[in-house]
């Protein structure tokens, strides 16, 4: 569906703009939210409301369910109960204005594509089945590659990159996807110091003119710099809000030192169970 | 038509022809399969569609091509989603779950063939594995012209039928999605969240490749089908980054290993004097076997030995820069150069070295030129700055450097070709107290 045919006023599919808890112009609400991979829960009935024209990082130890948030959000691992909506609608109807960067280890690098090939990417939803990427596309693509930082790298197979240089291409191919709301998996996760700060100078950008980006984000000293709004999550969200008010030592000290134990313990005990 | 000619295209046209488009069709699709590290799926695929043969042979009574085609693409799948579920349930690993998937479809249409259809269906197990290819002969018109006509080509063996039709729904399959197959084997998150569903379209890769194999295998069995979809892509990886131009190398490279198995098959026993032609789908795959080997050797840039051929450049490169740092050392502390040529590698880098002009033998004893004592300051130069680097920044002990050291001042920036230079220390002498020399 072409965003412009969407209704701002109306939201006839939303379940969750009617609950005093959600809001209907968040670019993401989840209630009740819970996962599980091969029967074991990883993330128990997760609220969250994203807010507006932010940089937020999801933050939380391993296993923390950080990824599967995501993924699940993006309705690719299924979920056992909850609603997710973005801007009050299910993702089927806004698919093209969300973003993805999934992280760097996901792919095959050794994929006989080149950079601005991966870039291109960001635009077929945009493009559309069975038509050909464009001139047009390319050129969008290039100017994508320039802002990260990589002009001239266009025709690169995507193995003779760096690390950093890789991370790039994922940002550039989100920014070809001309999103409004991006989730990112570890952007910054072993990149160089000139990658990161491309990287933050792009997501800057992006909140400037009026997109939120939800991050999985490890380095906890440089949370207060780079974002407005964490989510702290340990199999379910320790707290959320401003990072001047939830980014607190008692608020960490929740998530990552006193292990909900019962929880974990919960987890296992019922895998074991439906496994029979 | 000459008696010649007409014996051409009566025995060797029909097999050559659906030899090259099974080898074709089954290319194009190969290339996914090894993108995807999947390749195994057409092994498994083209042996267990025999059960799938055998049933529909029993159900329908009849050897008639489409319900044996329609069984054999339902078992096909039907291994497909087998092995989904034992990957995810049985806890073994994918290779293992095609491997034991297959093999126990394969003794299940055995037994069945034995017990059920076997006296009356000419299926065996040998022509699963070759083919038919040289049962299939065909009797156009002799008049001459016939073959400028339609109506001629209608009369081709049903199997050469099939199989261009298939090569057709193939290539209308991946050129119209090509963009969707290649997204969905890079990043099938990403394709997933831009609504190009990567279950949907793995599903659709899979029911090409079994309609791919049932067709291929039965004309050409299935060594050649298992063949086919992992040589000519495998090799066209070798030759090609781009993906695109590794589907076209791949279809070239099938149809030539098909043309050139097909005639080596058919001919070349004869003209060596021997009583017989050989199976033509197993010459074929031989071919491609070898089309697979020469490209793994010899491709400009993947090729085995154009690597080792760089990593000995590499390391003649390292060996004569080592050789220059050595001299200017010794022309800096004053003392006389040594001897340097003493194992047999040493003296064909310093032939190396004063053929570039950068050393010239004084009475047997080398010595820098001007322009050697230049890249030999750069090389110490980067040496010391490296190792300044290691101790202040990197905190090592001053003795712990040199070894890193020696293998760092030989990096050069792979764009400009410039000897890459850690930032100037705080002191102008390096850990060691010696000058570090200007650029």
């Amino acid at each position: 569906m072409n965003a412009s045919r969407i209704r701002p006023d109306a939201h006839p599919a939303s379940m969750l703009a009617g609950r005093p808890e959600h809001s209907a112009d968040s670019p993401l609400s989840v209630h009740a939210m819970t996962v599980a991979y091969q029967r074991k829960p990883v993330l128990w009935d997760v609220d969250y409301d994203a807010p507006r024209d932010a940089l937020v990082a999801i933050v939380g130890p391993n296993g923390a369910g950080k990824s599967t948030f995501i993924r699940a959000c993006l309705g690719l691992v299924p979920r056992v109960s909850g609603v997710v909506e973005f801007w009050g609608r299910p993702l089927r109807e806004v698919r093209r204005r969300i973003g993805y960067v999934p992280q760097r280890e996901a792919v095959d690098w050794d994929f006989p594509v080149s950079a601005l090939d991966v870039v291109c990417m960001g635009r077929y939803a945009r493009i559309g089945w069975m038509r050909p990427v464009s001139r047009a596309d390319r050129d969008a693509g290039a100017a994508c590659l320039d802002r990260v930082g990589l002009r001239g790298f266009e025709h690169r197979q995507i193995s003779q990159l760096s690390g950093g240089q890789q991370q790039r291409v994922f940002l550039a191919r989100a920014l070809a996807q001309e999103s409004d709301l991006y989730f990112m998996d570890e952007p910054f996760a072993g990149v160089d110091a000139a990658t990161e700060r491309a990287i933050v100078d792009v997501l800057r950008e992006l909140r400037a003119s009026g997109r939120t980006v939800i991050c999985v984000h490890h380095d906890l000293q440089t949370v207060p710099r780079y974002f407005d709004a964490v989510m702290l999550m340990n199999m379910r969200v320790v707290a959320s809000g401003p990072v001047g008010t939830v980014f607190t030592p008692e608020n960490l000290q929740r998530t990552y030192g006193g292990r909900l134990t019962l929880l974990a313990e919960a987890s296992e005990a019922v895998a074991r169970a439906e496994r029979g | 038509m000459n008696e010649g000619v007409y014996g051409f295209v009566s025995i060797d046209l029909p097999p050559l022809l659906a030899g090259t488009l099974a080898c074709v069709t089954c290319a194009i699709l190969g290339n996914y399969l090894v993108l995807r590290r999947m390749s195994l799926m057409g092994d498994a695929i083209s042996h267990s569609v025999l059960p799938g043969l055998v049933i529909a042979f029993m159900l329908s009574g009849s050897r008639d091509p489409l319900p044996m085609f329609v069984g054999a693409t339902i078992a096909g799948l039907f291994t497909v989603g087998l092995v989904e579920l034992l990957r995810r349930y049985a806890r073994v690993e994918p290779g293992a779950a095609m491997g034991v998937v297959f093999s126990v479809m394969f003794a299940m249409g055995v037994l069945l063939l034995e017990r059920g259809a076997g006296r009356q269906v000419d299926l065996d197990a040998d022509c699963v594995l070759n083919g038919v290819m040289e049962t299939m002969i065909w009797f156009p018109p002799e008049e001459a012209g016939s073959l400028a006509r339609w109506s001629t080509w209608v009369s081709l063996p049903r199997q050469v039928w099939t199989l261009g039709v298939v090569l057709l729904v193939v290539l209308a399959a991946v050129g119209m999605l090509f963009k969707e197959l290649r997204i969905v084997a890079f990043d099938p998150g990403l394709a997933t969240s831009q609504g190009f569903h990567a279950g949907l379209l793995n599903t659709l890769l899979m029911v090409l490749v079994a309609c791919a194999t049932v067709a291929s295998f039965e004309a050409v069995g299935s060594i050649l089908v298992i063949a086919m979809l992992i040589c000519p892509a495998a090799s066209a990886r070798m030759l090609t980054d781009r993906l695109w131009v590794q589907v076209v190398l791949s279809v070239v490279l099938a149809a030539a290993a098909g043309i050139t198995g097909y005639l080596l098959g058919a001919y070349a026993p004869t003209l060596l004097g021997l009583p017989a032609a050989v199976s033509a789908s197993g010459m074929i795959t031989v071919v491609a076997g070898v089309i697979m080997l020469l490209s793994v050797l010899f491709a400009p840039s993947h090729g085995t030995v154009a690597r080792r051929f760089r990593r000995v450049r590499m390391s003649l490169r390292v060996a004569r820069e080592d050789l220059l740092a050595s001299l200017y050392r010794a022309e800096e502390s004053g003392a006389a150069a040594r001897a340097v040529a003493s194992r047999p590698v040493d003296a064909i880098v310093l032939r190396r070295a004063i053929a570039r002009g950068q050393v010239r033998l004084a009475n047997g004893v080398p010595a820098l030129t001007d322009r050697g004592r230049d890249v030999a300051r750069g090389i110490v130069r980067s040496h010391r700055l490296w190792e300044s680097y290691l101790v202040e920044r990197g905190g090592l002990a001053p003795d712990h450097v040199h070894g890193t050291a020696m293998r760092l001042e030989h990096l050069t920036d792979s764009a400009s070709g410039a000897r890459f230079e850690p930032p100037q220390p705080d002191s102008p002498t390096d850990p060691h107290a010696r000058p570090i020399p200007p650029r």
